[in-house]
């Protein structure tokens, strides 16, 4: 396959960027789109311009570091993460523009890298139980019936890509906060602190620039993990009765 | 430095009753290590009693002492998280982006406990037997039954944060058997259970960082280790964003930094898994075990083609109802499969071993399978001239079974392979070929998890302790959990109760010259404006890696790979091109540092492989094997860890052995009868 790839290159996160055009020939459609990446970044070794920084590294699907707006869409046309999207997708002269997440919470650090180190900063405001090590219960001391252990394993699946936000016209991470909500939501271990988990996490989540949630859907359509949209309403649940009861 | 004498002269004549030393020329013999912090007495009580031997450290002077964890998968991250419950203060570094992103992440199968909750016979001994001989009897015993006993305060412990394990409908956990294991121990999250785990050590470690007690620093390489007096006593990272070199001093270093499969450049390893933690201190005087006990897996998706960047394990549950077989006829290898007659079929695991038939051991399959490509008779796409596939065919499978209850069995794996291949695997044969998956080798440490280097611990796969020559599954998790948790946390107090020593000042020679030696390699990589990309280089390596030191090594092979390796390293050093800046991100920069260490690496697991001439677990030294092509050990001559000491630039390596004794078990020859 040939294509024509625009790319958006930023030497780093004060400099003005700009899309860049490359022509790309003997792509195979068994690549995966990170691989014919790599390719390109071969060719341009070769010719002496700088490779294109661009975030990888399971490359299986799980770690969730790779990224990409691929055509304006997160991930690209599947459901699934960059890594596992194979240029099988695409069609032989295509032209494919290719951008860094778009939202203000997820600073460009260089050319398609992002700083998303604000999803980490919203986990330090109660995305965990709090149980030092060694002083955990027994494991069957605690049932957990297992509709509610389904539904929490289904949730906690996110891997923290930042899709959701990127595919969001209001870069809103709702989606994201939303599922940590309710996977801790879902469990016996997770009840204690389930109030203030809340309030603080949407705090955090306000505090590092990310939009409100206008109900779109936009976010779930592009999470590569299958987040249900109702998560959001969890959280708002969450939210509302925390209120109530004084937090 | 202990007194080293040459070996013998290279002669490959066994004397009677003697040994083969094929490595003879490649190093020095340096003297026998012990473990010296192993405790006496029954297995049982060992570590109840170094637990109670270990000195403790004032709750108020936690704080005074700073703890740098390098690494933020199982291993680091647990650690973090429980260091910095206890109060130290806790610098951890990772290079990915968010500590959630290591690599643990992406481990499928389970976490063995032994919690006997099926009631079928298991016990805190019986994890430990199996292990052991697992590992084909060449792990640490005290360090495997010390495992086996914490692992079932890992299950409660992530239980009470939120990990959703399997449960049964009466709501209790449900467990099954993994890997050949004859009892229900393994514990799992669907199909993603490193992900789960990993994110509780995360967010527990991440509470941590809220509590102040731990002080993250995403996108940074260590590069370099500090040693004063003979002691760690800090790193040198690269902030890889600005590429600031930076100088960290601590009381005590931690890393926990993960396994270096990627030294075959494709493995199933992340991107951006590497050696050089482990090496850099390696070169500063911590010993490397084992090197070359490496995992390979029969059942991953083959290469595509010269473009491919890494490979993807499929579960090997997938042998329990596929039939693996190559066309007898070369020329049939570009036909479609399913137009290939039975009669122009060869089925060879079930013709070559009748009675294991494809559920061969993993080592065997894996093996058989390179010889039918090694011959002409792989199939798929034909990369750098071989085709390296075989067919994993389900078709008997459906017509037996029905396909809905193959998909039941099978389907996300169908799934996962038909995104990547392309193909259909209910229609048309799946193709599979062994990976590289997992190291065994690692650091060398003590009981205590602590390495030659006094104030530098080692944890997970980044050590080398456990596993011993072969690694069970759902055993990985285990160890990484274990150390961080529970073992670790014990035996890093009693190094700490001597400190907080004495400040390092930022103009100690040690420090300076740690600082130097990162900015000189910056520099030479940057400087040399060669013509070979640094990716082009360690494939090459990983080529050579793969055919010479991967499931088969024989003395020949071995002898010409060390020749390769230091041809092409040499090469590396003179026309590597590396573009870009330094005070930058720059990716290329990156790599071209962890592939210079990977050329050492690579070489001394050659020299690793060439002096164990036996055949262990995923180590298969062709010269040692039985007339049915079956793994031969040999105990009386090599029951011991190869421990590797750096001897300097152009020096001969000095090998330590630590001669591994058993009280508590019996060592058993493997039997495939």
């Amino acid at each position: 396959m040939k294509l024509t790839l625009k790319i958006w290159r930023q030497p780093d996160a004060s400099a003005k960027g700009a899309m860049r055009t490359y022509e790309l020939d003997d792509v195979s459609p068994d690549m995966s789109f990170l691989e014919m990446l790599d390719v390109l970044n071969e060719e341009l070794n070769e010719q002496g311009e700088e490779p294109i920084a661009f975030d990888s590294d399971c490359r299986e699907g799980i770690c969730g570091m790779c990224s990409l707006m691929i055509n304006g869409d997160a991930h690209g046309p599947e459901v699934t993460t960059t890594c596992q999207l194979h240029m099988r997708s695409f069609s032989d002269g295509d032209t494919i523009t290719i951008e860094p997440w778009r939202a203000a919470a997820f600073p460009v650090v260089k050319d398609l890298v992002v700083d998303r180190s604000a999803f980490d900063r919203i986990i330090q405001q109660g995305g965990y139980v709090s149980v030092n090590t060694g002083a955990a219960p027994e494991a069957h001391s605690v049932q957990v019936p297992k509709d509610a252990a389904d539904r929490a394993f289904d949730v906690a699946t996110c891997i923290g890509c930042g899709a959701c936000v990127a595919a969001c016209p209001n870069g809103s991470a709702s989606l994201f906060v939303g599922a940590k909500i309710t996977h801790l939501g879902e469990l016996p271990q997770g009840q204690a602190e389930r109030d203030g988990r809340v309030v603080d996490m949407v705090a955090q989540h306000d505090h590092e620039g990310f939009g409100g949630c206008t109900n779109i859907g936009a976010c779930t359509a592009a999470c590569p993990k299958e987040i249900p949209l109702d998560v959001i309403s969890q959280l708002n649940k969450d939210l509302r009765s925390s209120m109530m009861r004084g937090r | 430095m202990p007194d080293t004498t040459l070996t013998s002269d290279p002669s490959h004549d066994r004397p009677s009753g003697g040994s083969y030393d094929d490595a003879a020329g490649f190093y020095t013999l340096g003297e026998p290590l012990v473990d010296p912090k192993a405790p006496e007495g029954p297995i049982d009580q060992r570590w109840q009693q170094r637990k109670f031997d270990a000195r403790l450290v004032n709750p108020a002077n936690r704080r005074k002492l700073d703890v740098i964890i390098v690494g933020t998968g199982l291993a680091g991250g647990s650690a973090a998280a429980t260091l910095g419950e206890a109060g130290y203060n806790v610098k951890s570094f990772c290079y990915q982006d968010s500590p959630r992103r290591a690599h643990s992440i992406a481990a499928q199968g389970g976490i063995n406990a032994a919690k006997n909750y099926k009631e079928d016979g298991d016990s805190v001994h019986r994890l430990f037997y199996d292990t052991v001989k697992g590992g084909d009897y060449r792990s640490r015993e005290s360090n495997v039954y010390r495992l086996a006993e914490v692992s079932t305060n890992i299950i409660d412990q992530c239980v009470a944060q939120g990990v959703p394990f399997a449960r049964e409908y009466g709501g209790l956990l449900d467990n099954r058997s993994f890997g050949g294991v004859q009892v229900s121990r393994t514990f799992y999250a669907r199909g993603q259970t490193g992900q789960q785990l990993l994110i509780g050590a995360y967010q527990a470690m991440e509470r941590q960082v809220k509590a102040g007690t731990v002080t993250e620093y995403t996108r940074h390489e260590m590069l370099e280790v500090i040693v004063v007096d003979g002691r760690a006593r800090g790193i040198i990272a690269r902030d890889l964003v600005t590429g600031e070199v930076e100088t960290h001093t601590a009381d005590v270093v931690v890393l926990a930094s993960g396994g270096y499969g990627n030294v075959f450049y494709l493995s199933t390893n992340a991107m951006g898994s590497n050696v050089t933690a482990a090496w850099r201190a390696h070169r500063k005087g911590a010993y490397m075990a084992n090197p070359c006990y490496t995992q390979i897996h029969p059942t991953c998706i083959p290469v595509s083609g010269s473009h491919q960047s890494k490979l993807t394990l499929m579960s090997e549950s997938l042998r329990n109802d596929g039939r693996i077989w190559v066309p007898k006829n070369k020329s049939d290898a570009d036909k479609d499969p399913r137009d290939i007659p039975e009669e122009d079929r060869d089925y060879y695991l079930e013709r070559i071993y009748p009675s294991f038939g494809n559920l061969v051991p993993r080592d065997i399959a894996s093996r058989a399978a390179k010889y039918q490509c090694d011959d002409g008779k792989g199939v798929g796409p034909e990369v750098d001239g071989v085709r390296r596939g075989v067919y994993l065919d389900f078709a008997a499978a459906i017509e037996r079974l029905g396909r809905d209850a193959v998909e039941s069995k099978y389907g996300n794996l169908f799934d996962m392979y038909a995104r990547i291949t392309g193909e259909n695997p209910y229609e048309v044969p799946m193709r599979i070929y062994p990976a590289v998956h997992y190291v065994m080798g690692g650091l060398w440490v003590d009981y205590d998890l602590q390495s030659s280097i006094p104030g530098l611990f080692v944890t997970g796969e980044a050590n080398f302790s456990d596993h011993g020559a072969n690694r069970l599954g759902a055993s990985a998790l285990m160890q990484g959990l274990a150390d961080g948790y529970f073992v670790l946390p014990h035996t890093i107090r009693d190094y700490l109760a001597d400190g907080p020593f004495e400040e390092v000042p930022a103009d100690h020679p040690a420090v300076v010259e740690a600082e130097k030696s990162v900015q000189d390699r910056i520099d030479h990589f940057l400087g040399v404006n060669g013509t070979r990309s640094v990716d082009s280089y360690h494939r090459e390596l990983g080529n050579i890696m793969w055919e010479y030191c991967g499931m088969e090594r024989s003395e020949d092979g071995l002898k010409k790979a060390i020749d390769l390796i230091r041809t092409l390293k040499d090469d590396f050093y003179r026309n590597v091109k590396v573009l870009g800046a330094a005070d930058t991100l720059n990716q290329s920069l990156e790599k071209a540092g962890r592939v210079a260490d990977f050329f050492e690496l690579g070489e001394l697991m050659c020299i690793d492989a060439l002096n164990r001439r036996e055949s262990c677990g995923g180590h298969f030294r062709a010269e040692s094997q039985t007339e049915d092509g079956e793994a031969l050990r040999h105990d009386d001559e090599f029951a011991y860890v190869s421990a590797w000491e750096w001897a300097g630039e152009d020096e001969l390596p000095v090998l330590h052995k630590e001669d591994l004794v058993y009280t508590a078990i019996e060592m058993k020859q493997r039997s495939y009868k």
